[in-house]
């Protein structure tokens, strides 16, 4: 929980200088709450080092397709098959360590003779897309539906307070593989394949629709609180309409618990995607995807340890680094709150 | 304090029933036909029509839920499978066993896993996060602190199989994960499921060493613990006698959300270790359509979810008694 940031008070500039930003003219007088907050964020030396691993994340995914051109490999070929000597009879690599070298960096899939390296810069592209459109629908909705409960108050925010609980008690991952076949159905039937697509667009759908629960809550709170103070009363006795409070006054005083929940919520999201793929419901071939290579990975571990520690590594540091940028954030955005 | 039990149980019930329909109509989205599946291969339509009034399938969806959910208070007499007597959740279509006992035969195992954990993580993540509250800023704080991000990040299906890989298959050090009822063999019940406990803990301590070490550090600044010190009270004993018991509260509520999480999160738990609880049944009655497993289950686990959120509620006003329950 945070509490409004210091720039509270003001209906100027918002903390962050987000895009919303209504202000131009602040930047002009010494320094904007978006200023302090960059400085504040420069000096956490942990900070700068964890965005500097999740851009290098970013910048993997961007260049996926430039890196596997210079690498001279892609994640489709099965090279242990098409080549002999690459895997043993039973479909393990036959050299040491996953079958590790100078031509197969990470080694080759057990089984497929796939590339590991390929498929692991590949699944980022996966994981961090749908993490990413995940993140910012559930807070989109979250969002609105956050703000609508706590400004509207009364029967609306009784109905969505309930509708929030209902979802709360629901067992989430129980849910998530129920829910994936009927968002399925609703566009292809049983009979046909199910096109790469449509799966992506079932788990971002799935996600979504349990995930925006945490955020609305949140924002709630924080608007049941600022709904009551002076600048917003002073706004309504000026006559300003619902909508330019929502949006002149209320927001502005959000982006800090909203920029906060994304970066806390969107590592939250690269790993129940990688969970909904170990549970055999994630994305499908040939779409590489680390959660079907921790799936792999824990069939095959006492063979081969090594397929499942380089996707392991991979979501460990990408994760961590993801959730300390998000104390820093927090702590440059906010300095007075604790953790 | 009756009253607000009385209100909270009914608010309660009223979700599991919004569960057990949103669950129902669910299922019925999915175009995939048990009545199929119990038919066979060779299928003449006449077997497939006279299944599917066996099921009681050909009725209306709402008379279908009807007679589900008297069939939970009642018991009902169901054509296909026989007498199924009053906590009925039907019979599974796939193994034709009734579904509440293949939950309660099944729930020792998801039982023993998940209280299990807790335990072991509350009592590691409240120990180490009062070690770092006490040495604040010096390198036993910091290693806390970095271990404790660093566990957060970790996933169930990646440090399982590493822990059984190097704990069993290389170093042989601990038997493989299995269960054994505790009536059997508490010994053995205790060895086999110590790696899920630690993969569990090493997970979630990290939440309770945080929040742990945050609000001991806040108690400490309390002017009460200041009063304490001035009057002569030695530093360990203000720390172990007072501070702790105003930690408690937060550690608590999050303690009841993961105590959820943990049971939700059992179907990831269970694939990883290839336990036979009721995550891996929830699996199953999703791969074969099989509504009535799936709706006990998701009852089950909702219960379990609204339970804890009650017991949470109930639990403040027991550790603090400013709390009035209304």
């Amino acid at each position: 929980m945070t509490p409004p940031s210091q720039a509270a008070t003001a209906t100027g500039p918002p903390p962050g200088g987000a895009p919303a930003a209504g202000a131009p003219g602040a930047a002009v007088t010494g320094r904007s709450p978006a200023q302090l907050m960059w400085r504040r964020f420069r000096r956490d030396r942990t900070g700068v080092a964890a965005a500097c691993v999740v851009a290098f994340f970013f910048l993997v995914a961007l260049l996926a397709p430039v890196i596997s051109r210079l690498y001279g490999k892609d994640p489709y070929t099965t090279y242990g098959q098409n080549e002999p000597g690459l895997l043993n009879e039973y479909g393990y690599p036959v050299g040491p360590n996953g079958g590790m070298s100078a031509e197969f960096w990470f080694g080759l899939e057990p089984g497929l003779g796939r590339d590991v390296f390929t498929q692991l810069v590949y699944g980022i592209r996966t994981s961090l897309s749908i993490a990413l459109v995940v993140t910012v629908a559930t807070m989109v909705i979250g969002v609105v539906m956050g703000i609508w409960a706590g400004y509207a108050g009364g029967r609306t925010d009784y109905v969505i307070g309930r509708v929030v609980d209902t979802l709360l008690a629901f067992p989430a991952q129980l849910f998530l593989i129920v829910l994936l076949p009927v968002v399925e159905t609703a566009f292809v039937s049983p009979e046909e394949e199910t096109p790469v697509w449509l799966r992506y667009v079932s788990i971002c759908v799935v996600l979504t629709v349990l995930g925006w629960t945490t955020i609305s809550r949140l924002l709630r709170a924080q608007v049941l609180s600022l709904r009551e103070r002076e600048f917003v009363e002073a706004a309504r006795v000026t006559g300003a309409s619902p909508l330019r409070i929502v949006f002149k006054e209320l927001l502005p005083n959000l982006w800090t618990p909203i920029i906060i929940q994304s970066t806390l919520a969107l590592p939250l999201y690269v790993g129940a995607e990688a969970g909904l793929g170990f549970l055999g419901v994630g994305m499908t071939e040939p779409t590489p995807d680390w959660g079907r290579m921790f799936l792999v990975g824990a069939s095959v571990y006492r063979q081969d340890i090594t397929y499942l520690v380089f996707p392991g590594v991979s979501i460990v540091i990408f994760v961590v680094a993801f959730n300390l940028l998000g104390d820093s954030l927090r702590d440059a955005f906010d300095p007075k709150s604790r953790r | 304090m009756v009253r607000f039990f009385l209100r909270r149980v009914a608010g309660a019930a009223m979700i599991m029933v919004i569960i057990s329909v949103v669950t129902f109509v669910l299922f019925y989205a999915v175009p995939r036909d048990p009545a199929r599946a119990f038919c066979g291969k060779i299928c003449p339509p006449q077997n497939l029509a006279l299944i599917r009034h066996n099921l009681g399938m050909d009725d209306p969806l709402f008379v279908q839920y009807w007679h589900w959910l008297a069939g939970v208070f009642t018991g009902r007499d169901l054509p296909q499978f026989g007498e199924c007597a009053a906590p009925c959740l039907g019979y599974s279509f796939a193994t034709r066993e009734p579904v509440f006992s293949a939950i309660l035969d099944r729930l020792p195992v998801t039982l023993s896993v998940t209280f299990g954990a807790a335990v072991v993580l509350l009592t590691f993540g409240v120990v180490t996060g009062m070690i770092a509250a006490w040495q604040q800023g010096r390198p036993l704080d910091k290693i806390a602190s970095a271990s404790s991000v660093i566990g957060a990040s970790l996933q169930i299906y990646f440090v399982g199989p590493l822990l059984v890989f190097f704990a069993v298959d290389t170093l042989g050090l601990l038997p493989r994960p299995a269960y054994v009822p505790i009536t059997e063999d508490p010994g053995r019940w205790f060895v086999h499921l110590l790696i899920p406990w630690l993969v569990l803990s090493i997970i979630f301590t990290a939440n309770y060493t945080r929040m742990t070490r945050s609000v001991m550090i806040e108690q400490l600044a309390e002017d009460y613990v200041r009063t304490a010190r001035a009057k002569g009270m030695s530093g360990r004993t203000v720390f172990l006698r007072f501070a702790w018991r105003g930690a408690m509260i937060p550690i608590v509520t999050i303690f009841g959300v993961d105590l959820a999480t943990l049971l939700g999160g059992a179907i990831i738990t269970e694939q990883t270790f290839t336990l036979h609880g009721i995550g891996e049944l929830a699996v199953r009655a999703v791969q074969n359509t099989d509504l009535p497993m799936l709706l006990g289950v998701t009852l089950v686990g909702a219960f379990a979810i609204v339970t804890l959120t009650i017991l949470v509620d109930v639990l403040y006003a027991v550790i603090d008694p400013r709390v009035r329950l209304r």
